[in-house]
């Protein structure tokens, strides 16, 4: 057994030694270690070097609160996680560590040189230097020399280079009483709670062990609390798991760590599991955290909090020194130092700020022969990687200290008193009222929608044993002394800093948070906030609650990003829509495109064949022959009720009441301003029924707008809306021989020309599969959309295949489609309009209905920007060079030569080859389009412009005469 | 006492005992030529060059909280200026171009770091409109340049290569002279700036009321220390903008939101860029200090909560994961929430308001931070001449009546 090891007791197996290693070097712990526990058992203080000056740094804490001991732990490359803390990593046999931000070692850091500049790097330097020399070019030196220094210098562990392969989880859970903290009060309150057995009750503790700081004193109650609440089935205890935000209306995150505890963790379990709680009452049991004393050389290895040195010694048999002195202000620290006679550890002293310690507590240490200086503090400390001594000084009545004797130690247990663990009750955004007697912050008013109740330490009210504090930094004989006192031990800060920022006009408590950095680390100030509130007081001269108080955030420590993605990674990052022809379309040699949550094919690319090749030879396809056309994405909303008309007058531009049954109408939705947002196709199938198409992207939005407007805007209104997009396959037969392929499949619908016109719709069978048949174009070629029931879809799409394919025709894919319906003009939401487009604007004035008294959007519509001269409009664009085809997006202009900052007249929509013309065509929007046919224009592009001649946007078929054939 | 080297060396020396202080704290006066009501970075920028710019010194920034507080103290630090429409692109360019000297002039390090804005595109749309925004900017003179998938990859390495996922990276649009700067020194720089030149900065005093004479001028403001009379006022409030504006009976087309950030622990560097994902709503950079910064969405509600759904901040991890599959073991150290202010179409107002002598600036949604030394810029001009700046011109509030709206969301979903 290691020397410093004690001989009995503790919450570790001593027969199941585990192995380790720490910067490479090979330990041994002992079942039930945390790895600081584990390392101090090895007689290792030095786990660390600080973010700034690169001190050697020990282990402070023993649990979440520790801001020193950070270190990387290691499984593979994918399996490497940073700055845990040590004192919560529990040991595994073979567990690897590594300390962080030094080089080239632990041992010997060359970035200690920066303690040499330490004057320089006061609180805020960076703001005042680092901006030249000037003649480089204003702000050129910060760019390019010294930020690219200060990032390398920064930062603490490393990122794992590979992705991480392990899962995550996520649950959600209801209980009436969530308990967190599994310490004597929060298992009180669970019994209590649980004791009905009705109520449902959640208890969560972030330690491995349930206990808190009985697992110090290993009672017989703790064992039986545990058994009692373990055999209740209304409750769920969960340890290893932190409760680390609350939100609104008793909603609570937890995260649970599942694997990172086990030597060989199954790949199927997850590492660890997101917990989302809605409680009916959060009772808080967070107990307290032990503020650290500030004195000069208070971070050297070897210095500790008292209550830590207690955890080490009781829970973990750990003889953390062999001769130590205690520093206190607070009775609790008396418990230390008699937990480390009691292990064996030489006591050199008590130093007791207080000029009357508790008489109790001071006799009983003199009896165990432990000196007790009174009115004394710490005034310096020696040693490099663990303090060697302390330097004692007397506070004299007058307030003025004297420094006395060294004493030598290789341990300091310092205690500053305890601060109530109140980050989840601010979070719930409870009010936190100041306490001066016990000097901290306790919850106070629970925040309207949440019922929490505190218990134990986190209430603000301590037992006599934890009473006495110190706020802020203790006295010191020489203010301008070179040594610095710590306060925020991760970030560096001294209390100097703080003192200057005060001087330097930041008197808010988040102005010197943010100018100082102090409660900005990793541990978000859990030690270092209140003395740091308390230095500000005594620099501004000001009462503590005068000065306010940093808001507390979540998470309460931090929390791993894989719990809130779960398992939402790659397939599973967005659902994949496929429509029910997807497998025939792959089966094809499909290309897919991802439109919204769709894949779309794109094109069917033939053996050997381009994209472009692919994209003319469909295009030839529809209009000479037939061409197959999966158009399932489209949004389907039915709407039925005797007042669905009157709705969908009011919604869209167009009018309905007069829409005949079995017609169909193109339709254009605009929004409030009056911008098209939408377009589709309105069916009417009963006086009461109608079937409507919105566009792939915007069925979601459209839908929840009619939602909108029939719930909120107009009860009165007897329609109702089903989503219908997942009930149709839709397959779209396009091209002068559509009739002559679709005729002999169909039962029951008459297809003549005069019996089935343009712009109809018709219900029948097609292959003997209901269905409703649409006769409509976005190609400009006559075509049927035939509409079938989704799970018919698969058992169509072959049977339409074949019908094409035997009469010359091909399956097409969206690419076609979009060349095919700009050759004739037709608008795509979304890329002819962007949001700021009115129908006018892109030609479609004509659909709305003059005679309506009013509809969404035409209200925006009439406004003066709206009806002024000079806006853009849809138009054709021809490349005079019959050649080259346009880049989308590309901006007009009416020279070629623009000025730089020149505005633009208008930019290229929509552009391609097409096949039918054998010439690129392109859409645009262009300033007063409609009134340019025939102006050329030029398209500015980095080898020079492009000219090019406006013409009409409907570059085929102009008189429609192939939509009616 | 000038900021530099050698002012440094020489505190440096003597105990750092002679930093004076940055800013004064002084007691209101009975009246200012401009009160600012709003002391957060687009404020203190306003103060500061109408005392710089137009000789207006006699001027009192009026804070209820503490100085930057608000928005600019919240948000991600990006800073960029390529924006599709040319209004959006003459603002946030003039913006741009006060940062690259801002730390001179100011003698305040604000630490503006133009390390490159990459925005990708994962599907035919966006590279549709990504290509479009760097059209428009090339004509407008703005930097901002195509990157193919692999040049993407090459910039960024981090990012997730693969082809098989839900959203493989096709493109990406880089402004090179886009990047971040330290948000806090923003406001402290400009508040330093602004007190130097005799403004008053005053904190902790909240409006409580807009006075206005029998013609319906404004004179003056109540406050919780006291009325304070104005020959003219400035409301920069941001998410409370309607409250102030209100009290001049002023309605305002704003809608308030919660909007989210979070960073992670600090860690050696690996990203050279602020990144944005519109498609997948994500954008990360990293901090000199070492922390992932990661802007959130809004919530789906108005509200003045600064707290925010744990489902948006949920959201954005997932994205950032996805992008970034290495980021998954990473842990997020903080979480917050700020109030932003939107308006119809997503760009602010800047300029006069029906009521005489009473200004606004306010609406700049999730994407004010990079607009500040610009958007204060331009108001203080509009202020001191009392008519609007040729760049803020058309960001009146009578946009919103006429319809010349510019609206940058609607054009390419782009988060800004």
């Amino acid at each position: 057994m290691s020397r410093f090891r004690t001989g009995a007791g503790g919450r570790i197996d001593r027969a199941r030694g585990i192995n380790f290693t720490f910067d490479g070097r090979l330990y041994t712990g002992l079942q039930g270690d945390t790895l600081a526990s584990a390392l101090l058992a090895n007689g290792v203080h030095l786990v660390g070097r600080s973010f700034k000056y690169h001190r050697p740094r020990g282990i402070l804490a023993s649990g979440a609160e520790e801001p020193n001991a950070l270190v990387t732990v290691m499984r593979d490359a994918g399996r490497t996680t940073p700055n845990l803390r040590a004192t919560q990593v529990e040991i595994y046999e073979g567990l690897a560590a590594k300390s962080q931000n030094r080089w080239p070692s632990l041992e010997f850091d060359l970035g200690a040189v920066n303690a040499l500049a330490s004057p320089l790097l006061a609180s805020g330097f960076y703001y005042k230097t680092f901006m030249g020399p000037r003649f480089l070019g204003s702000n050129k030196a910060w760019a390019k020399l010294y930020e690219p220094l200060i990032r390398r210098a920064a930062g603490l562990g490393r990122a794992p280079e590979a992705p991480d392969p392990d899962r995550y989880a996520r649950r959600y859970a209801h209980c009436e009483v969530l308990v967190v903290g599994a310490g004597e009060a929060g298992l009180r309150a669970a019994l209590d709670a649980s004791a009905d057995p009705h109520c449902r009750v959640i208890l969560c503790d972030e330690q491995a062990e349930m206990g808190g700081w009985q697992l110090n004193a290993g009672s017989d109650d703790l064992v039986e609390m545990l058994e009692t609440l373990g055999a209740r089935p209304n409750v769920r205890l969960l340890a290893r798991t932190q409760a680390f935000g609350v939100y609104a209306q008793g909603a609570v995150a937890l995260a649970q760590r599942l694997t990172d505890h086990l030597a060989a963790p199954s790949p199927e379990t997850p590492r660890e599991r997101l917990w989302q709680v809605r409680a009916g009452e959060i009772v808080l049991a967070t107990g307290a955290i032990e503020r650290p004393l500030v004195f000069p050389g208070n971070d050297r290895p070897g210095v500790m909090l008292a209550g830590a040195v207690e955890t080490f010694a009781n829970r973990y048999g750990i003889r953390p020194g062999e001769r130590a002195v205690v520093a206190t202000t607070c009775n609790s620290a008396y418990g230390a130092a008699f937990a480390l006679k009691q292990a064996g550890v030489d006591l050199a002293a008590i130093i007791d700020l207080r000029d009357k310690p508790d008489p109790a507590l001071a006799a009983n240490a003199l009896k165990a022969g432990i000196p007790v200086h009174t009115a004394s503090v710490i005034v310096g400390t020696e040693g490099h990687k663990r303090v060697r001594s302390v330097r004692l000084g007397k506070v004299e009545p007058c307030g003025i200290v004297k420094s006395t004797d060294s004493i030598a130690c290789d341990l300091v247990a310092m205690s500053g008193g305890w601060v109530p663990s109140v980050h989840l009750f601010s979070q719930s955004r409870g009010k936190l009222a100041w306490n001066g007697e016990t000097g901290v912050y306790s919850p106070g008013k629970d925040a309207p929608g949440q019922k929490t109740r505190s218990v134990g330490l986190c209430s603000g009210e301590f037992p006599a044993d934890m009473r006495g504090f110190h706020n802020g930094a203790l006295p010191t004989p020489d203010e301008k002394g070179a040594a610095k006192a710590f306060v925020d031990f991760q970030n560096d800060v001294t209390a100097r800093d703080i003192r200057l920022a005060a001087r330097e006009g930041f008197h808010s408590v988040e102005h010197v948070k943010r100018y100082t950095t102090t409660g900005m680390a990793t541990d978000q100030g859990k030690t270092s906030n209140m003395n740091a509130l308390g230095i500000l007081s005594g620099a501004l001269e000001k009462p503590v609650p005068d000065i306010g108080l940093t808001t507390f955030r979540q998470p309460y420590t931090p929390v791993t990003f894989g719990i809130f993605a779960g398992a939402n990674r790659a397939g599973l990052f967005d659902p994949v829509r496929k429509t029910p022809a997807h497998a025939g379309a792959d089966a094809l040699g499909g290309v897919f495109e991802d439109v919204g949550l769709w894949k779309r094919a794109h094109h069917f690319p033939r053996k050997g064949e381009t994209m472009h090749a692919a994209v003319n030879r469909e295009c030839r396809a529809v209009r000479e022959a037939v061409g197959l056309f999966d158009a399932s994405t489209l949004g389907k909303i039915e709407l039925v009720g005797p007042d669905a008309a009157e709705f969908l007058d009011r919604v869209y531009v167009n009018s309905f009441a007069k829409l005949g049954i079995g017609r169909c109408r193109y339709a254009v939705l605009t929004n409030e301003a009056g911008y098209v947002i939408d377009d589709g196709v309105v069916a009417r199938l009963a006086q009461d029924r109608f079937h409507i198409t919105t566009t792939t992207g915007g069925a979601g939005r459209v839908f929840a707008m009619f939602e909108d407007y029939l719930q909120a805007e107009w009860p009165e209104l007897r329609a109702w809306q089903t989503s219908i997009t997942e009930q149709f396959a839709t397959f779209a037969i396009q091209g002068p021989k559509a009739r002559e392929v679709l005729a002999p499949l169909v039962e029951g619908i008459a297809m003549e020309n005069e019996a089935f016109p343009h712009m109809a719709m018709r219900e029948g069978r097609v292959a003997g599969i209901p269905a409703r048949v649409f006769r409509m174009s976005f190609t400009g070629e006559a075509g049927y959309e035939v509409n079938v029931p989704a799970g018919e879809g698969a058992r169509l799409w072959p049977v339409l295949l074949d019908a094409v394919d035997k009469a010359g025709g091909a399956v097409y894919g969206t690419e076609a489609m979009h060349v095919l319906r700009a050759e004739k003009g037709y608008i795509i939401v979304g890329q002819e309009t962007d949001g700021t487009m009115t129908p006018d604007d892109v030609g479609l004035g004509w659909a709305i209905g003059k005679g309506k008294r009013d509809f969404v959007g035409k209200r925006g519509m009439m406004r003066t920007d709206l009806i002024a001269p000079g806006r853009k409009q849809l138009v054709g664009l021809e490349t005079l060079d019959d050649k080259t085809v346009l880049e989308e997006g590309a901006q007009i202009t009416d020279t070629p030569t623009p000025a730089p900052g020149s505005a633009a007249l208008g930019h290229v929509t929509s552009s391609y080859w097409s096949e039918a013309l054998h010439r690129p065509i392109a859409l645009a929007v262009v300033a007063g389009g409609r009134g340019r046919m025939g102006e050329t224009l030029h398209v500015p592009m980095p080898g020079g412009a492009i000219p090019v001649r406006v013409v009409s946007p409907v570059f085929h078929d102009p008189e429609g005469a192939r939509l009616h054939a | 006492m000038k900021f530099s080297l050698i002012s440094l060396l020489k505190e440096g020396l003597t105990g750092n005992r002679g930093w004076p202080r940055q800013w004064r704290d002084p007691a209101p006066k009975a009246a200012y030529d401009v009160v600012i009501v709003g002391g957060g970075g687009h404020g203190l920028a306003t103060a500061y060059y109408l005392a710089k710019e137009h000789g207006i010194r006699n001027v009192a920034v009026l804070e209820k909280g503490w100085l930057g507080g608000g928005n600019t103290g919240r948000n991600t630090t990006v800073v960029r200026s390529n924006y599709l429409w040319e209004e959006s692109e003459r603002l946030y360019e003039h913006a741009m171009k006060l940062w690259e000297t801002l730390s001179d002039d100011l003698n305040y390090n604000v630490m503006y770091s133009p390390r490159g804005v990459l925005m990708l595109a994962h599907s035919i749309h966006d590279v549709q409109v990504g290509k479009r925004h760097v059209h428009a900017n090339r004509l407008a003179g703005i930097d901002n340049e195509w990157l193919s998938r692999e040049e993407v990859l090459d910039f960024c390495p981090i990012l997730n290569p693969a082809t098989d996922i839900r959203y493989p990276i096709a493109g990406g649009a880089l402004q090179r002279r886009g990047g971040t700067a330290r948000h806090d020194a923003v406001a402290w720089g400009y508040a330093r700036g602004a007190d130097r030149f005799g403004v008053d900065i005053i904190q902790n005093c909240e409006v409580k009321g807009i006075i206005r004479d029998a013609s319906g001028k404004v004179i003056g403001v109540e406050t919780t220390r006291g009325y304070i009379g104005a020959g003219k006022v400035g409301v920069v409030a941001a998410g409370h903008t309607s409250v102030v504006m209100g009290m001049a009976g002023v309605r305002m087309p704003l809608e308030s939101y919660p909007l989210q950030a979070l960073v992670s622990e600090p860690i050696k560097p690996i990203m050279p860029c602020v990144l944005m994902s519109n498609a997948i709503h994500a954008y990360m950079s990293q901090s000199d200090k070492g922390e992932l910064v990661i802007g959130a969405g809004t919530d789906q509600y108005v509200s003045y909560s600064q707290t925010g759904g744990l489902q948006i901040a949920q959201a954005t991890i997932e994205a950032i994961c996805e992008l970034f599959p290495m980021t998954r073991r990473l842990r997020m150290l903080r979480n917050w929430g700020g109030i932003v202010d939107v308006t119809p179409d997503r760009s602010p107002i800047i300029g006069k308001t029906p009521v005489e002598g009473l200004y606004v600036n306010c609406g700049w949604g999730t994407g004010g931070f990079k607009a500040t030394p610009g958007s204060g810029h331009v108001f203080a001009a509009t202020i001191a001449k009392g008519e609007p700046h040729p760049i803020a011109a058309p960001f009146t509030l009578e946009r919103f009546t006429t319809g010349r709206l510019i609206d940058e969301a609607a054009a390419a979903a782009v988060a800004h």
